[in-house]
């Protein structure tokens, strides 16, 4: 690969790939959820299968397409044709079809409460209501083709930013922008990067934080996989703004893909001349590395991070003095999360006004979130900000499963909180979700239908954060514990209505004493469900009752002898023989034996298994 | 140890801590590629990487057990890694880690006696479509229900 020189050995290249572009092609969506799905071998037939016809169309495999429930997926360009869990057998009949120009109606998209079916992405409601800005490439480039990212204007924002502007320039860019950070805090990010600029320390790191801690979250895993060189680009401007000369990458461990792909990227980009020294002949130097996380949920907190690559174990410190003044190794340092630098592209090329048009008054931009949990579509999204929940949730999503109840969403990981249907109409956005007792967080969000049990989702992040709190400070690492005896106790059937009031003023202490942000956010889980559900406490307590049927101690299982067949299915699956009966009679547990396991309710055909 | 050993061990840590230009801020991924070596971290790694890093054992020591991708302990064959992010708890994973806590007769972070699983939690794989996940040496597995778990890890024990 030649050295880029200048601006005009860049366009040299950009149309050089332009030329080459091809118009038709396949897009296979590879990421890891996509790979656990088996994309690989619908890749390899797909390949097969295109030179065995000689057909010449490339196929790109790219990073996760967004719609995680039904990879698979892969759409055919340029007409925006959408297939889902495709199957490598499923890959000659596609081919064949697009030979002769036809659909293979069966891997359509079929919306599963309209039953309507899509044959372009375009339609489906899905993408509908989504902006895809940052997640805007997703599809059309491979994750580590360059020629693909300058056909789409990659390298553009680079290039303007570093030759034809001001570091302040492109800070006072980013301050009007109003872009806030997207990995939780929502700090202003021009803010931030003014502060380092401007202190005169000869010596600036700037920090890309890949972290991606949050369980239900894996928005910058899926940027850090499909699209490095944007996350990368929005880096060396950054580290060009703030005048840094050294940047890390820091990617958690769970994510090898990720890992891999920015690794890869940036000794492309070394190769290219775009990192090292005297990038496009602009006199600035900047080179990145990649450092892995040691799997620490606190790691994503500034200066647990910061203590971590300086090779440390990941405790956070009193935040009197910023990292901006004094971070890595004592310097001035920036640290901005994948999706906050993944927009620094698009701010520098179409301006802080542009951006600043999209969204609400506090909170501009677009978002992505991760969806998860009990409805149809599963998967990344990018909303701009100010869409209502019940949009992602219902328009997007595709609303719960299987026709059950709506309960909860659960926004900002496990330091956020669950918010009920009535607060559905909420706006998308930092201040608003803060308010309402969760907030933004990264990005996940999860959603509960009533199967799921309140107060023991409030129990899963608290023992979470107790095994994840660094134990440094008293109140979040003892505090924590003891809400988590409460909680423990009130699930098995043991608490009290005191035990609910005392849980409250842990809560309070708990957020108003730590010492960083894992500790101020951890009771919201608690304190959010207290708010919302607590009628579902109560009930635990008073009742010794779990409406959702989770918490073991509380439920037992049963067998309807209206609705039994007598057909030994769960007498078979029962793993220690609880249940006796004879063909054709009505089956019977022995709650003595019974270790409530659930098998037999998963394996009854009928419904005949009754959590009661 | 054996003699043999010893001199493996001071040329592995040398050419890990070579990766890193010997740079003892790289402490978590020297410690995580002789993981990858020795499949955990035993007591006489974590002293010659102390010795050759000149960082004292207790801070090595620090840095080995609080972090979640080191062991002190030998693992087996396979690694079985349930995922308990909120999504799969949502999606029930909890009941399918019990499962194999019974099936397997061991905790998390443990290992069987014939060293041929460990088991392990993990919050999040971000496959959160394919909830409750299972990574099993490797391999991801979607959509997984306790009934499942008695073949899959006969599946193994048969390889």
């Amino acid at each position: 690969m030649k050295r880029l020189g200048n601006r005009e050995d860049l366009e040299r290249m950009r149309q050089e790939a332009l030329s080459k572009r091809p118009e038709r092609f396949i897009s296979l969506g590879m990421g890891t959820a996509s790979r656990a799905h088996g994309a690989e071998a619908v890749y390899e037939a797909l390949q097969e299968e295109v030179t065995k016809r000689g057909m010449g169309v490339h196929v790109k495999a790219t990073g996760d397409h967004g719609l995680c429930g039904y990879a698979p997926v892969m759409v055919v360009y340029p007409e925006g044709l959408l297939y889902h869990s495709v199957k490598p057998s499923d890959v000659p009949d596609i081919l064949a079809a697009l030979e002769t120009g036809e659909v293979v109606d069966r891997l359509l998209y079929t919306d599963p409460l309209t039953k309507e079916t899509f044959t372009y992405e375009k339609d489906i409601p899905f993408y509908k209501k989504q902006m895809r800005l940052v997640m805007g490439l997703m599809e059309s480039a491979e994750p580590l083709s360059v020629d693909d990212y300058l056909c789409y204007g990659g390298f553009s924002a680079l290039a303007k930013a570093m030759l034809d502007m001001e570091p302040q320039a492109i800070i006072q860019e980013v301050i009007s922008s109003g872009l806030r950070g997207r990995g939780g805090a929502g700090f202003r990010t021009g803010w931030k990067w003014e502060d380092a600029a401007n202190r005169p320390s000869p010596i600036k790191y700037i920090i890309c934080n890949g972290d991606e801690g949050d369980p239900g979250a894996y928005m910058d895993r899926c940027l850090l996989e499909g699209l490095p060189f944007e996350v990368l680009e929005g880096m060396i401007i950054g580290a060009y703004a703030i005048g840094a000369h050294e940047g890390f990458v820091y990617v958690r461990k769970e994510y090898p893909l990720a890992t891999h792909n920015v690794q890869e990227a940036i000794g492309i980009l070394r190769e290219l001349g775009l990192l090292g020294k005297d990038i496009l002949g602009s006199g600035f130097d900047f080179d990145v590395q990649v450092v892995r996380g040691g799997g620490a949920f606190v790691c994503g907190e500034s200066s647990a991070l910061i203590a971590s690559v300086e090779g440390r174990v990941g405790e956070p410190r009193s935040k009197h003095v910023h990292a901006t003044e004094s971070g890595l190794w004592g310097r001035p340092t920036v640290l901005n999360n994948v999706e906050t630098l993944a927009n620094v592209p698009f701010i520098v090329n179409r301006g802080g006004g542009w951006f600043a048009s999209i969204g609400t008054e506090e909170s501009k931009g677009t978002k992505v979130f991760s969806l998860a949990g009990d409805i149809y579509n599963t998967g990344l999204v990018e909303v701009p900000m100010g869409i209502t929940l019940r949009e992602v949730v219902y328009d997007i999503g595709g609303g719960i499963q299987g026709g059950k109840a709506f309960k909860a969403v659960q926004t900002g990981g496990p330091s956020g909180g669950c918010l009920p249907d009535s607060q559905l109409d909420l706006p998308v956005d930092f201040d608003t979700l803060d308010a309402a007792g969760s907030m933004m967080g990264s990005g996940g969000m999860i959603i509960m239908d009533e199967n799921t049990c309140m107060v023991d989702v409030a129990r899963y992040f608290v023992k979470f954060l107790t095994e994840e709190s660094c134990g440094k400070c008293v109140p979040c690492r003892e505090g924590l514990r003891h809400m988590l005896e409460i909680l423990d106790r009130i699930t098995q059937g043991e608490g009290t209505m005191e035990d609910v009031e005392l849980l409250d003023e842990l809560g309070y202490v708990v957020a108003h004493a730590s010492l960083c942000g894992l500790g101020k956010s951890a009771p919201n889980p608690v304190l959010s469900t207290l708010r919302y559900f607590r009628d579902e406490y109560v009930e635990h307590v008073k009742d010794r009752k779990c409406r959702a049927g989770v918490c073991k101690a509380l439920v037992r299982y049963e067998i309807d002898a209206q609705a039994c067949t007598g057909c030994q299915v769960c007498f078979k699956a029962c793993p220690v023989d609880a249940i006796s009966g004879k063909p054709k009679e009505i089956h019977v547990i022995d709650q003595g034996k019974c270790i409530k396991c659930g098998i037999c309710k998963d394996v009854c055909k009928f419904d005949a298994v009754k959590v009661v | 140890m054996t003699e043999v050993m010893v001199e493996d061990l001071e040329q592995n840590v040398k050419e890990v801590m070579a990766r890193y230009g010997n740079n003892p801020a790289r402490m978590i991924e020297i410690l995580q590629d002789l993981q990858d070596i020795y499949g955990y971290l035993p007591e006489e790694v974590l002293k010659e990487v102390g010795r050759q890093t000149e960082v004292p054992l207790t801070r090595v020591y620090h840095v080995a057990t609080f972090f979640k991708t080191f062991t002190l302990k030998p693992r087996g064959k396979y690694t079985i890694q349930v995922c308990t992010g909120t999504a799969c708890h949502v999606k029930g994973s909890y009941r399918v880690l019990e499962r194999f806590e019974d099936v397997l007769g061991v905790k998390p972070g443990d290992t069987t006696n014939d060293f041929l699983f460990t088991l392990e939690t993990v919050n999040c794989v971000g496959c959160c479509a394919l909830g409750p996940v299972v990574i099993i040496d490797g391999k991801y597995h979607g959509h997984v229900s306790p009934v499942q778990v008695d073949s899959l890890i006969k599946e193994y024990r048969e390889q």
